[in-house]
């Protein structure tokens, strides 16, 4: 189990003060000057030699990221744009730091934006995180008033300003793509790379764009060393993560605990167990909804790191753990996740925005079993079609849970199948 | 769904005005285009929740666009209300978390406290009641939003219960609606618990 002065996040359940004092005592905004006086290069390499893998799903190394930017500012300005989008069914960890830790958000992205020579960073936050938002801006005040941020931010004579963009509503904005596009007033699309952001990105100009998490552990990292970082968890999937647990657990929550818990421990110790207990465990879904689902016998056994959860062809994606037990209507469950990607879906791809909507209404007749036994491989057909034909990784998303429901739920459709067409 | 009119003419308010100022100059120069969203939310807030036309064509003046480009701003985000709304916005998830834990109920009780269907109105203009996609908020399952605050850790009792309070013209307190702060597991013995 996680120690306690391993924690990056001490207050993410929000019970202690949350303002610009109470972050201080936590150690937050502490030598911030110091750690900027130590240069660009070394912030990126520290990034980079703790092994952080990007919080936001894809796990691309943040340092290496940070690294493809212009060393220097050319004609155009250089941007950071975080991603506090966080829509992906099953999580809800980015809400937490932008609530109970939000200086640490504030640090962040000074020190990512002078590592990166941006003097400017948006964080898009969805529109419906209205309180989160209204406690963000109100750490972003006092850090303008305390001189941590804007002209000569920290003294460092470094000027930076931190500026908060709402969504409304689109999951797909949480795609960086989309994102930058929604940022410049439009349809949140995604466009095709490359160019990638760190080339053109928002406005045309060089872009990084980092999920909420991501930035707001840099400042620990390097405050307290690349090798305290890589020393937890394993190698190549290092650090500490929030994890959030949700569906058939006694006691559902966000925790922050090391990389390669466990599942089994990271359910039974902090999420209360399974409900009617372990044996009752029928699949999880181990990294939000965009994830494959894995079964009791993975679960018993898997570790929740990038590569323990790709062995078993799912992901770790944003670590969001949704529990499933034995009363779980499976089928209904994932065809649920396939209306929400029918729904989601901009429209940009035919593959994408035709596919979606026929494999929702594909899963909503297998839900009933009003379908042919055909069909499931029909169905199975369509998620190839989808999968890999588009712009973004929305139709792989859609694609996915079902080939996962498919894989390891097949007898059970065939059951509804028959017996709806009373066989 | 009922008719609606759509008002012949909108204009922010004074201070409405200063606000999208305010937001305009939060995006570089020349990059103006980059407020739509916040100017449009603005709008629909000053207009009892709902984004018409006419306000539509005021935030393209406002800024300089192409009404047809904000027209498809407005049709894209689905937190924009194209037709009009109750005051208290009822938005009910039930996504896959929320769908493991009871929305079914939760939507049950709505429907029957409200006497309404998703997508429907209450006679007074009080209440409207939509389905949404995931919030956010999924270790407090199953939840609703209603305007702007958060309703987390429902049962059906619990969700009839807030329902109830705001008809008779009360505040029910926001966030989990059982024992629990936040995120933490309930049985959490921690600082300040």
């Amino acid at each position: 189990m996680l120690k306690d002065k391993d924690r990056i996040f001490p207050n993410i359940y929000g019970f202690e003060d949350v303002s610009l004092a109470g972050a201080r005592k936590r150690g937050v905004w502490d030598g911030t000057k110091e750690l900027m006086a130590k240069g660009r290069e070394w912030m990126v390499n520290e990034v980079k030699e703790s092994g952080l893998r990007g919080r936001g799903g894809a796990g691309f190394s943040t340092g290496m990221k940070w690294s493809f930017m212009p060393k220097e500012v050319g004609e155009r300005p250089h941007f950071l744009v975080v991603n506090a989008d966080e829509g992906e069914p099953g999580t809800c960890k980015d809400r937490e730091i932008l609530r109970n830790e939000p200086h640490m958000m504030v640090e962040g992205a000074l020190l990512a934006s002078f590592a990166m020579a941006a003097n400017a960073s948006y964080i898009y936050i969805r529109g419906e995180f209205y309180r989160e938002t209204e406690v963000l801006q109100r750490a972003i005040d006092e850090a303008y008033e305390a001189g941590l941020i804007g002209k000569n931010a920290c003294g460092s004579g470094w000027d930076f300003d931190f500026i908060i963009h709402r969504g409304m509503g689109a999951y797909i904005c949480g795609e960086e793509g989309a994102l930058i596009q929604s940022l410049e007033g439009k349809k949140g699309q995604p466009r095709m790379k490359p160019p990638f952001p760190a080339n053109v990105g928002l406005y045309g100009c060089p872009t990084t764009v980092n999920n909420v998490e991501s930035i707001a552990v840099t400042p620990d990292i390097m405050r307290r060393g690349a090798s305290w970082f890589s020393g937890l968890g394993r190698p190549n999937n290092t650090g500490t993560k929030l994890f959030a647990v949700s569906g058939h657990v006694n006691a559902p929550c966000v925790v922050e605990e090391e990389m390669g818990i466990p599942l089994k421990e990271l359910i039974e110790k902090h999420a209360g167990g399974v409900r009617g207990g372990w044996d009752n465990l029928m699949a999880v879904i181990p990294g939000g909804c965009s994830t494959p689902n894995i079964t009791k016998p993975e679960c018993d056994t898997v570790l929740m790191d990038f590569d323990s959860l790709k062995e078993v062809k799912t992901g770790l994606g944003t670590a969001a753990v949704i529990v499933m037990d034995k009363s779980t209507d499976i089928v209904r469950a994932i065809a649920r996740l396939s209306s929400f990607y029918a729904h989601e879906s901009c429209g940009q791809c035919t593959p994408c925005r035709e596919g979606t909507g026929w494999m929702a209404r594909m899963m909503r007749r297998m839900t009933k079993g009003d379908a042919a036994i055909e069909e499931i491989d029909l169905l199975e057909e369509v998620t190839r079609q989808v999968e890999g034909h588009t712009i973004c990784a929305l139709g792989d998303a859609a694609a996915w849970p079902i080939q996962g429901l498919i894989r390891n739920f097949r007898p059970e459709i065939e059951r509804r199948i028959n017996e709806y067409n009373g066989a | 769904m009922s008719a609606f009119e759509q008002p012949k003419s909108f204009a922010f308010t004074g201070e409405n005005l200063t606000r999208a100022k305010q937001h305009m100059a939060k995006y570089p120069e020349g990059r103006q285009n980059s407020a739509v969203m916040p100017l449009l939310d603005l709008a629909q807030r000053q207009h009892d929740g709902w984004l018409p036309l006419a306000a539509m064509d005021h935030v393209a003046e406002v800024l300089g666009m192409e009404p047809i480009r904000v027209y498809e701003v407005a049709n894209f985000y689905t937190m924009y209300n194209l037709k009009p709304v109750g005051r208290r916005h009822v938005q009910v998830c039930t996504n896959i978390c929320c769908l493991l834990r009871g929305s079914d109920d939760v939507e049950a009780a709505c429907r029957k406290e409200l006497g309404i269907d998703f997508g429907e109105t209450t006679d007074d203009g009080m209440f409207t009641l939509t389905e949404v996609e995931c919030l956010g908020a999924c270790v407090n399952a199953p939840m609703m939003q209603i305007n702007d605050d958060y309703y987390e850790d429902l049962d059906a009792k619990s969700a009839a219960k807030i329902l109830k309070e705001l008809k008779n013209g009360g505040t029910p307190k926001p966030g989990p609606q059982n024992a629990r702060k936040g995120c933490e597991p309930i049985t959490y013995k921690g600082k300040g618990a």
